[in-house]
């Protein structure tokens, strides 16, 4: 099953994002390296604050003041070739947002307009992009409807946000995204607010959608259950940094991260049983001040003198695998 | 089996939406559940939001009036509670709250916080202070912690705190509602350890309410699934897991990511679809039955009996009843 | 995310003026509770926090130094001032009637002086002006006594209890509203000043209460009928402002959890309105009462302006303007002054209002915090976590 696709759609090297608050520089991400391929799910999983989202956002510079991306490249391959995000200009990256690299995001409510029906908000996208004039957008709008598995699409297409369900708003949120095909689709915890078979039905959606589509997906979620069940690769991100890089399968059967082991096994399996959850001590540290070395050592049970000064490298570990961990490297 | 300790016997929570003049329509949040909590047991109780869980526990902890039906605690109608008995009941019956940032008061140090609770049931301490900072190190804080606000905290010692009030009055029965939905997967297992060992500790009998069918199982004896303000299946948390009857079960259990991708791959298919229709104005007889597979004609017409299909497995489904 | 940081403070000289006063009076709370202090540690942080905050605000310390100002010169003022205000100079000194600021007026073998001049009756301006801030003070101060606990009150049971005990007192306050202070206050003068005024007459008490009040000459006492009408009018429509912010964030704060928490805790109602919803909605109520007493002196002034309120020979900074108005703007001083000192009393109120709103704020404080430390916060990020 574990494709290794070779076609690059995006590589992120070295970036880093700053948030300038009043309490100080937050670290939001330090350093983070990886690239999507094409046809794959890759996955950014992590707790809240590990950065994720902000990785997600940082894709197409959609990092708002008091944000900065203070290094980093981001290389998007188009079909004209590749570009660097980083030295676009804003008309340019509008060019590539919506239309080529598109996004979902957690919320559905707030995606969409309430002012607007749905129909409207959908073709809105075409026109924007010049892929379809206001006619022809709006019977676009109904065939997107049906291909996200809207119930009733021609009378769906007439109504209000508000008028519908939250897991159909999040269909229309992601035919929005789809309807001009983009090569990239980020969906940023897109059934966070969902309830568990809405959530199945969405997912399940998502994998329809990539299949028919041949989209590449980068999903981001805190969800370890959701990640085995949708992607080729995974990246685990923990306070800024990205710990462990590599095929889904390999990752979750043989977790090298203490960080990685450890979230796996607070995460309880519903189908084994489970006496004891094992838990990580501690809590997350403050990105203003993390702490030096190796940002996880005050939480790691295999620490050891050089974790607590020295960061750790990426060590590669074959097969598509990567670790940032002291304990691996010779 | 062990001894009951609290009978929940048809209960009803109708919440009126109010016109101007008149009640316009009533949402039918919990219509009719019957269940009982055995000493000692978590009672998982796992649905999807808007099915009533939450209602439930409030009801059972006398925070809502009901519309109809009866708890009992310990033999004894809590609606009909009143005075010292009242007071009692309060002190044996606690709740842990969800979300840990609104449940503590920022107006108050955490040592006031818990002393409320000490206060309001008059406990006699001779070192208040000394007693309050053994409890914080029970669940990881320490002393200093003592005099400082919620905002000082982090979401999981919040929490820590919030458990603390609950349980140092030494009360036998806890709810526990949704306790780390909040929460990091790192610190949700600290949190619901911690539970584990208090409940051995001090016997406590837990009503456990959550979505998370995964920590549901880690953490419940028994499980009731609700649908819709009603019960449609109610069986020992493996039994559940392993032979879910009701088709809602299967539907739920079956839309569960699991964290292990191999069985991803060979996950057996049970078509989910559908949404949970409006508790307004729920769907006549089964209200599960719009999105039923194996929907029969009785299923839109009668309501389906709550029996019981194996030892202590009860199932509300026509499949399994008898006409 | 708390830090555990060196506490050093940036300190301004005002700030340790603080320190000192806040620690002063946590000391003597000590000697009363002993351990309050260390017990209330935070809480102490908070207020010198909430105090370097306002510190910061330049506007705000102006209206600070303003209202300072109008308040002592409320309570001292009439009797620092060089004439009585009932002393009518000119019935003896003709050559005293309506004297420019600045004169020195010889008249009888007698000197006067009045730095601001004189009115009609040869009254020393300067005096009028003093014993009319304490009129304002106490009339802005009896209407916040009254009418904020009046609007608190209701606002926290509509808010709490809800349903129909909302409904009714919310369409009681709804008619209050709608009532215009000026048009009521009119009716009230029409009626109350000539009922109230043998009940003062023939009340000692309330004659000597009032004339400590108002620095009166309880001769004169029964003259304040008119301002007692026009407080009582001022009250009726000023509460219903109070019961609609605090029902409105009752609303609000009720839904918080740990009101619930309390409830299943078996904690009685009265306390869980006083300790758990009553401080987490007051901070909006104190912006608005220190914005309203600038709002109240004006309208005071206003209603006597307009000949309701205090009647000769009392007077208050309106009336002062109502009598120098027929001169104006040949005698320009009897508008200018009174109403300078009503202006700059607003003005200071309504400054530290707007800086309270930004104080109370939890996270401009925060912001506050970060500002006054210096920047060499030892790094770590505290952890009570770790009970395994």
């Amino acid at each position: 099953m574990t494709i290794f696709p070779t076609k690059k759609v995006i590589e992120v090297k070295d970036l880093h994002v700053h948030f300038y608050t009043y309490a100080g520089v937050v670290k939001a991400i330090s350093g983070v390296s990886f690239e999507i391929y094409e046809g794959e799910t890759f996955c950014l999983v992590g707790e809240t604050g590990c950065g994720k989202s902000v990785t997600s956002r940082a894709l197409t510079r959609l990092i708002e003041s008091p944000g900065r991306i203070v290094k980093g490249r981001i290389i998007f391959y188009r079909d004209s070739g590749p570009v660097d995000i980083m030295t676009l200009s804003e008309e340019e990256l509008r060019e590539i947002r919506g239309r080529e690299i598109a996004y979902i995001f957690q919320d559905p409510t707030a995606a969409l307009d309430p002012l607007y029906t749905v129909g409207y908000q959908i073709a809105e996208t075409m026109v924007a992009h010049r892929t379809a004039d206001w006619r022809e957008a709006f019977r676009k709008a109904i065939n997107i409807l049906k291909s996200v598995i809207m119930p009733d699409p021609e009378r769906r297409v007439k109504n209000y946000p508000h008028e519908l369900s939250g897991g159909m708003r999040q269909r229309v949120v992601i035919g929005v995204s789809l309807s001009n095909r983009p090569k990239l689709l980020i969906a940023d915890e897109p059934t966070t607010n969902l309830d568990v078979t809405i959530q199945a039905q969405i997912l399940d959606l998502l994998r329809k959608l990539k299949k028919n589509e041949q989209m590449t997906l980068l999903l981001i979620t805190h969800n370890m259950g959701v990640v085995a069940e949708m992607c080729t690769r995974v990246a685990v991100m923990y306070a800024g940094k990205i710990v462990e890089l590599g095929p889904v399968i390999d990752v979750f059967k043989d977790p090298r991260h203490p960080y990685t082991r450890g979230l796996l096994r607070a995460v309880p399996n519903p189908l084994g049983k489970v006496e004891r959850l094992e838990s990580i001590p501690g809590t997350v540290p403050n990105l203003i001040y993390p702490p030096p070395g190796c940002r996880f050592h005050p939480r790691c049970p295999y620490m050891m003198e050089v974790c607590k000064s020295k960061e750790p490298p990426m060590v590669d570990l074959g097969e598509g695998r990567k670790v940032a961990c002291w304990l691996y490297v010779k | 089996m062990s001894e009951t300790l609290i009978k929940v016997v048809n209960l009803k929570k109708y919440f009126p939406i109010r016109g101007i003049f008149f009640t316009k329509a009533r949402v039918k949040a919990v219509d009719g559940v019957t269940f009982d909590i055995r000493r000692g047991e978590t009672l998982g109780l796992v649905g999807e939001s808007g099915c009533g869980k939450t209602t439930t526990g409030r009801l059972i902890l006398r925070l809502l009036k009901p519309t109809a039906g009866h708890v009992y605690f310990e033999g004894k109608d809590v609606f009909k509670l009143k005075g010292e008995e009242l007071k009692k009941f309060r002190k044996s019956a606690q709740i842990i709250l969800q979300d840990p940032y609104t449940s503590l008061n920022p107006r108050m140090t955490v040592f006031e916080i818990i002393n409320e609770a000490l206060e309001v049931h008059k406990m006699k301490i001779s070192d208040k202070e000394e007693f309050i900072v053994n409890w914080l190190r029970k669940v990881g804080l320490e002393k200093h912690h003592l005099y400082r606000y919620p905002h000082e905290f982090s979401g999981g010692q919040r929490q820590r705190i919030a458990i603390v009030r609950a349980l140092v009055i030494n009360p036998k029965f806890v709810i526990l509602d949704e306790p780390t939905s909040a929460l990091d997967v790192s610190v949700q297992a600290q949190i619901l350890n911690m539970l584990k060992d208090f409940q051995r500790e001090m016997s406590l009998t837990y009503l456990f309410i959550s979505h998370d069918l995964g920590i549901v199982k880690y953490m419940s004896t028994r499980i009731a699934v609700m649908y819709l303000g009603k019960i449609v299946e109610l069986a020992p948390a493996d039994e559940l897991f392993e032979k879910p009857q009701h088709p809602y079960s299967q539907m739920l259990l079956a839309s569960i990511p699991i964290p292990d991708p191999e069985y991803a791959l060979k996950k057996p298919k049970v078509r989910v679809y559908g949404e949970p229709p409006s508790p307004i104005n729920p769907p006549p007889g089964c209200r599960f039955h719009p999105r039923c597979e194996h929907v029969m004609e009785i299923c839109s017409k009668e309501e389906p009996p709550f029996i019981e299909v194996e030892r202590d497995h009860y199932v509300a489904c026509w499949l399994y009843a008898k006409r | 995310m708390t830090l555990v940081s060196e506490e050093v403070y940036e300190k301004k000289i005002l700030d340790k003026v603080i320190d000192r006063l806040v620690d002063g009076v946590a000391k003597v709370i000590d000697k009363f509770k002993p351990g309050w202090s260390v017990k209330n540690r935070s809480k102490i942080d908070e207020w010198k926090l909430m105090f370097y905050a306002f510190n910061r605000s330049p506007p705000g310390l102006i209206g600070a130094a303003l209202i300072l100002g109008f308040i002592a010169i409320g309570i001292f003022g009439p009797y620092f001032a060089p004439y009585s205000y009932r002393l009518f100079l000119f019935i003896e000194h003709e050559e005293t009637y309506l004297v420019p600021p600045g004169s020195t007026i010889v008249s009888k073998g007698e000197t006067f002086y009045f730095p601001l001049g004189t009115d009609k009756y040869g009254r020393d301006l300067l005096s009028l002006i003093l014993y009319g801030a304490r009129v304002s003070l106490v009339v802005s101060m009896i209407v916040i006594a009254l009418g904020v606990p009046l609007g608190i009150v209701l606002g926290l049971v509509a808010g709490y209890f809800g349903g129909k005990i909302d409904e009714i007192i919310m369409r009681i306050t709804d008619t209050f509203l709608a009532f215009p202070a000026l048009i009521l206050a009119i009716a009230f003068a029409a009626v109350l000043p000539e009922r109230l005024r043998p009940m003062i007459i023939y009340n000692e008490q309330l004659k000597t209460l009032l004339s400590i009040f108002f620095a009166a000459d309880p001769r004169d006492a029964a003259n304040f009928a008119p301002i007692l009408s026009v407080i009582l009018a001022i009250i009726i429509v000023w509460w219903p402002g109070y019961t609609r912010i605090i029902r409105g964030s009752v609303l609000s704060v009720r839904e918080n959890l740990y009101v619930e928490a309390a409830r299943a805790l078996g904690v009685s109602t009265w306390k869980i309105l006083t300790k758990h919803i009553l401080p987490n909605v007051i901070s909006p109520v104190l912006v608005l009462i220190t914005l309203d007493v600038g709002a109240v002196i004006l309208v005071e002034a206003g209603l006597s302006f307009l000949g309701l309120g205090a009647q000769d020979p009392m007077i208050d900074w309106g009336k002062i303007v109502f009598d120098g108005a027929q001169y104006f703007p040949d005698r320009w001083w009897l508008v200018l002054f009174p109403g300078l000192a009503t202006f700059l009393a607003v003005l200071g109120w309504n400054l530290v209002g707007d800086t309270l709103r930004d104080v109370l704020d939890p996270k401009t404080r925060r912001s506050i915090e970060f500002k006054v430390k210096k920047k060499k916060l030892a790094a770590t990020s505290e952890d009570g976590g770790a009970s395994q």
